[in-house]
């Protein structure tokens, strides 16, 4: 999932930032994969994920093709978590994003004794990670790091902008809409809380962390 | 028609090549254009001018920039050369199914008093949103583009890669080896594949071996140069990866070519390198990195856990 690798900030800004996720090798050991791709989401669901998804099917936040029109009064801000885990249909990569330290552990953990079989990885803080994946026990097997964005970066966003908007490394998450929200929440017409899930509904793999993003539009405000 | 296949799921029609091109509005004068007049405009992804009330929530949603009201008649309308066929506005936006006329009509009230309705920015009042079907090379945009589309060349969904998060069963990069993975067009800058293909050919020239299970690879007609297919070289797209591999000593090398080549090109380069660690989960790769200057807080950790089919 390079989807998670090149997210824009610093080492502080990833401290609550931690994706868990599962993939089968395709060819290799695909078959069975749902289940235990769903196994893999009912564990995650266990120890409180900030947001989880399915990347063939959709997250946690997800938009509606048929809205009432009082949603622009009165908008739920909720999570299914039984449509992700029940919508796993075919051999894909699920995650759950985590936003301390400790629930990834426990997670991993759970995730050993549960023997899935499937790839595990962990996006986020290297060193952060290592210290997680060894108080479970375990060594890393392999690591991709991000060396960053070279070429024309003069095209792309300011740091606060490219901050939000890389959680979505597909690029759902259009620059304009992070700028447009992160206006609206200083001029109080939207909270973070709200900003972060409309960003979150674009992101449909579900790796998109609202807790640091609720963080991040917060300290826009100071 | 090897590669037309690739993506046939993605076109629900094949359409004969001359018609492909009397559907291009760029090419041909309007009145040739064989489709209703709301919809003239485009090969691609839509807005049905009937249902559109200008209220210009699409337009920020739009990642490439590629919506904007159109002033003459005050509707949103898709610049097709741009639109990278995401999926963003018609799968990320919410819809209403909002009468258009009624919908207007309380936005012209409100105007006289310079009052302006403030919606919901992810909602599309009157589901005016419309994506079209779409033919080669055309579809090849949706392919790169929308993640919730698996590339039929690797069976993997959005870019189409599986690097090192499979690296535990499939062993692709080993102990004293480096896997690459140079992203073009992200973060939501976009790139055509001409700009992929300067890239393709200056690291074929350095002696690269491209990765063979990688959706970018099953589009170059030649392997050995880099080179790509000539009919999807103006195509755009939101981001794409070229994936390779080299001995460990040779990432200064190859590091410097992507980076001489990346400051010539008109967008932006994600760099990745990935490795097999070492029994107590040390790295090799590390300090060459770190001699090359580059500095690494941010990676992905493959915990080890996965097995082949036989428990290997």
């Amino acid at each position: 999932m390079t989807n998670t690798l090149h997210r824009y900030g610093s080492g502080e800004s990833f401290k609550d930032d931690y994706i868990v996720f599962a993939i089968p090798a395709r060819g290799i050991n695909d078959k069975g994969a749902v289940e235990k791709e769903q196994r893999f989401l009912e564990i995650a669901r266990k120890h409180n994920p900030v947001n989880m998804g399915d990347a063939s099917h959709g997250a946690l936040f997800r938009p509606s093709k048929s809205l009432n029109p009082l949603v622009h009064w009165y908008r739920k801000l909720t999570r299914d978590f039984e449509a992700v885990i029940k919508g796993v249909s075919c051999p894909t990569t699920v995650a759950a994003v985590f936003d301390n330290p400790d629930a990834v552990v426990a997670f991993v953990r759970d995730l050993r004794a549960a023997d899935l079989g499937l790839s595990i990885n962990i996006s986020g803080a290297l060193e952060k990670v290592q210290e997680c994946a060894r108080r479970a026990g375990l060594e890393r097997h392999s690591v991709e790091y991000s060396l960053g964005f070279i070429g024309q970066t003069d095209r792309m966003a300011d740091r606060r902008t490219l901050e939000l908007s890389t959680m979505c490394g597909h690029g759902m998450l259009s620059f304009n809409l992070v700028r447009k929200l992160m206006e609206w929440v200083k001029q109080g017409r939207r909270t973070p809380e709200q900003a972060s899930t409309t960003l979150a509904r674009f992101c449909s793999c579900g790796v998109f962390n609202t807790r640091r993003a609720c963080r991040l539009f917060e300290e826009e405000l100071k | 028609m090897r590669f037309r296949g690739i993506y046939s799921e993605l076109s629900s029609t094949h359409i004969p090549k001359t018609q492909i091109l009397a559907w291009s509005p760029l090419l041909l004068p309007r009145k040739l254009c064989p489709r209703p007049a709301f919809l003239w405009f485009h090969c691609g992804m839509q807005i049905d001018t009937r249902k559109c009330v200008a209220c210009g929530n699409c337009i920020s949603v739009c990642p490439m920039g590629a919506i904007a009201i159109d002033p003459g008649v005050n509707r949103a309308r898709v610049n097709s050369d741009e639109c990278v066929e995401c999926y963003t506005c018609f799968r990320g936006m919410s819809m209403e199914r909002l009468n258009p006329t009624f919908v207007r009509t309380i936005r012209g009230f409100l105007k006289l008093f310079r009052l302006r309705f403030d919606p919901e920015p992810d909602v599309c009042p009157t589901s005016a949103i419309i994506p079209d079907e779409l033919a080669w090379p055309r579809v090849v945009r949706r392919a790169f583009s929308d993640p919730l589309v698996t590339h039929e060349s690797t069976g993997v969904h959005g870019r189409g890669t599986e690097e090192v998060k499979t690296n535990d069963v499939t062993r692709r990069v080993g102990i004293g080896e480096v896997g690459y993975v140079v992203e073009f067009g992200r973060p939501t800058v976009g790139v055509r594949f001409r700009d992929i293909e300067k890239m393709t050919r200056a690291l074929a020239g350095i002696g690269i071996e491209f990765e063979p299970k990688n959706p970018v690879t099953h589009l170059m007609s030649d392997v050995k140069t880099g080179k790509l297919r000539d009919d999807i070289l103006n195509e755009k797209i939101l981001s794409a990866i070229v994936e390779f591999k080299t001995r460990i000593e040779n990432v200064p090398a190859v590091l410097s070519k992507v980076d001489e080549v990346a400051k010539t090109l008109p967008t932006v380069v994600a760099l990745g390198v990935s490795t097999r660690c070492a029994e107590d989960g040390a790295s090799a790769l590390e300090p060459v990195l770190a001699e090359e200057g580059f500095s690494f807080v941010r990676g992905k950790t493959n915990l080890g856990l996965g097995r082949g089919a036989s428990g290997a």
